[in-house]
């Protein structure tokens, strides 16, 4: 493909080696005012992180003996630990659930006729909605005395719950303080340094309602994505493999599914830094939760800078965000960065 | 017209095709979808069946119920407490929307329809500023403010907006620019039309589209935005509408009816926006990832 998009591009004459210097510098502007508001605002809260104590009224940067004090103390202090064990089992659980839902979801919307655009619609809605709306909503529904309780209790599975295991089935959602499936013994004995380790790494019960909140809202999105990869398959494609006699299943296998690979991944990419990102939601549907059971490092950050006014650990903190985040963005946007340089 | 006459021709084969090899299957996967629908749609009726309930009966074991006295001193309610909240996100959304998305039509025309040393470098660098979490940036955000003099107003909110919605945009526009035929370009050029004079003559007038996509995107993202909206204003009565009703929400002594008839309030703007421009609404979706 590019080979011959390049050949039918011959050498269009330039005025100058540099392209056109009137452009890049009207694009100047703007690329100054984003790197001041990305770049150098990202420098001066690292400069926070690492100062001895720095306020708003004394903006003093000045170091301390250990500029890396306040990281060493953020990653030893329990609550943080929660918040990165509860950070990568969201997004772990998140992705899994939105990304397959959608997938499968965008195949069946795909192939309806006349009702493709309702499904389309009502699936998408809930994507409009902001996300303190859909915390405000879901705390409701997971309150332990309705809302889905009461949906298991008509719906016949609580009982055939309790004849099964002999017990009542009543979950307690968010306010749930258990953690199941502990991993702390060996991660101590795997990871150098692993005694530090002082919340249990499980899987805390509280944070699925939180994950189907999240999956409710951002199913849309990756159902959306997928169409829009199914909708580029050229028609002919399809019909083809079809009187070459492939099945349903197997025009998937092969040929749908490698051709939405760049879509998936970049849908993966999004919800995975939504996913890392998460505050808005969570703060609005459960806060911290019972032991921190559904905190998350953007509402550490937040309630260390403007409830506790510890900027240091707060800017430490959205400092080891940052960084996650960038981990899985910018391969990406560098990798799609040369594709197109390519085309 | 035409358009949409060639894409009827064109899906009939497939849909014959379709018919005789999945009939089966296909039905099968309608009525899952049929499923789902209620579970989907569940939030959006709980939260307006409360909206109409009194307070006594707006309660947590009959929130399946639909109203049986039916009121409307919840939304009343709501309305009292959240209306001017609800007009200040106005007032912050529009010119937002309008100015982040003229910014972005004129970087993305620079990016796809001229080439110049560290074009993509740029871009990418740019880029990045959408997916920072906007945590790592709010100390120094909040000082800026206040040196410039904007720290708690709506024009500070709103360059806040525009700032950083500066990467979005220029994506949106220069994957819809991408699609428009280098050669428009050059024959202002010949005519004599200078870089400027070719965006504002030329570009704008078939900019349309991309303008109700971005603006879309723009007005659901920025409508919807909490943190922003409570880091730079702290008074009360000058945040937006995100803002108030989680403040609502964290309030005690409110009643479930208010607070989801606050949450439908604060919903409503971009569920309207939604239903009737869905179409570019998810064209702005697609066209909002990276390539």
């Amino acid at each position: 493909m590019s080979q011959v998009r390049e050949n039918s591009n011959p050498p269009v004459k330039r005025k100058k080696r540099g392209g056109d210097v009137k452009a890049a510098i009207l694009l100047l502007p703007s690329f100054l005012i984003v790197s001041v508001f990305v770049y150098v605002f990202i420098s001066y809260t690292i400069g926070v992180s690492l100062a001895e104590n720095w306020m708003p009224a004394k903006a003093s940067m000045a170091q301390g003996p250990d500029p890396f004090a306040t990281y060493k103390n953020l990653f030893e202090n329990p609550r943080f630990q929660s918040d990165l064990r509860n950070s990568f089992i969201f997004t772990i659980l998140f992705l899994l659930v939105t990304v397959l839902a959608g997938f499968f979801i965008a195949l069946a919307v795909h192939n309806m006729g006349r009702t493709k655009g309702f499904f389309r619609g009502v699936f998408l809605l809930p994507y409009a909605l902001s996300f303190i709306v859909t915390g405000v909503v879901w705390r409701w529904l997971f309150n332990p005395d309705s809302g889905v309780n009461l949906f298991l209790k008509y719906s016949g599975v609580a009982s055939a719950y309790k004849s099964i295991k002999g017990e009542e089935l009543r979950p307690e959602w968010l306010t749930s303080a258990t953690t199941v499936g502990d991993v702390s013994a060996l991660l101590e004995k795997i990871i150098p340094g692993g005694q530090y380790i002082q919340v249990e790494m499980g899987i805390p019960l509280a944070l699925i309602p939180v994950v189907i909140a999240t999956a409710w809202q951002l199913m849309g999105f990756a159902m959306a994505m997928f169409l829009a990869g199914l909708v580029s398959i050229p028609d002919e494609l399809r019909e083809a493999s079809m009187m070459d006699g492939a099945t349903g299943s197997r025009y998937y296998r092969s040929i749908a599914v490698p051709m939405l690979a760049p879509i998936a991944i970049t849908t993966l990419v999004i919800l995975t830094h939504v996913a890392l990102k998460i505050f808005d939601l969570i703060y609005a549907m459960s806060g911290s939760g019972v032991g921190f059971a559904t905190d998350m490092p953007g509402i550490f950050v937040y309630e260390s800078m403007y409830k506790a006014l510890k900027y240091n650990t707060g800017a430490a903190a959205s400092i080891v965000m940052l960084i996650i985040v960038c981990i899985v963005v910018v391969p990406y946007l560098i990798h799609s960065n040369r594709e197109t340089k390519e085309r | 017209m035409s358009t949409t006459t060639i894409a009827a021709t064109k899906k009939k084969p497939y849909k014959s095709a379709h018919a005789r090899h999945g009939g089966k299957s296909r039905r099968v996967q309608f009525i899952i979808l049929c499923f789902l629908v209620p579970l989907f749609v569940m939030p959006f009726y709980v939260m307006i069946m409360a909206a109409l309930k009194t307070p006594q009966y707006a309660d947590v074991t009959t929130m399946w119920l639909p109203p049986s006295p039916f009121s409307l001193d919840g939304l009343q309610e709501a309305w009292g407490k959240l209306s001017p909240n609800l007009m200040n996100s106005f007032t912050m959304v529009i010119p937002a929307v309008i100015i982040s998305s003229a910014i972005g039509s004129f970087n993305g025309y620079l990016l796809s329809k001229f080439t110049f040393r560290f074009s993509s470098v740029m871009f990418t660098m740019m880029l990045v500023g959408m997916f920072i979490p906007y945590q790592s940036i709010l100390i120094p955000l909040v000082k800026f403010l206040q040196l410039v003099n904007l720290y708690g107003t709506t024009p500070g909110l709103i360059l806040v907006h525009v700032v950083y919605g500066i990467p979005i945009t220029t994506l949106i526009f220069r994957n819809f620019y991408v699609s428009i035929p280098k050669e428009i370009v050059e024959a202002a050029a010949i005519d004599g039309a200078g870089i400027l004079r070719t965006f504002f003559s030329v570009i704008i007038p078939i900019s349309i589209p991309g303008f109700v996509v971005a603006g879309i995107f723009q007005f659901t993202n920025i409508w919807n935005d909490f943190l922003f909206g409570v880091i730079t204003i702290s008074d009360p009565s000058k945040q937006p509408v995100t803002v108030a009703l989680n403040n609502l929400s964290g309030t005690q002594t409110v009643n479930w009816n208010v607070l989801m008839a606050g949450a439908l309030i604060a919903a409503i703007p971009t569920a309207i926006a939604y239903l009737t421009l869905g179409r570019f609404f998810i064209q702005g979706l697609t066209a909002g990832s990276v390539k």
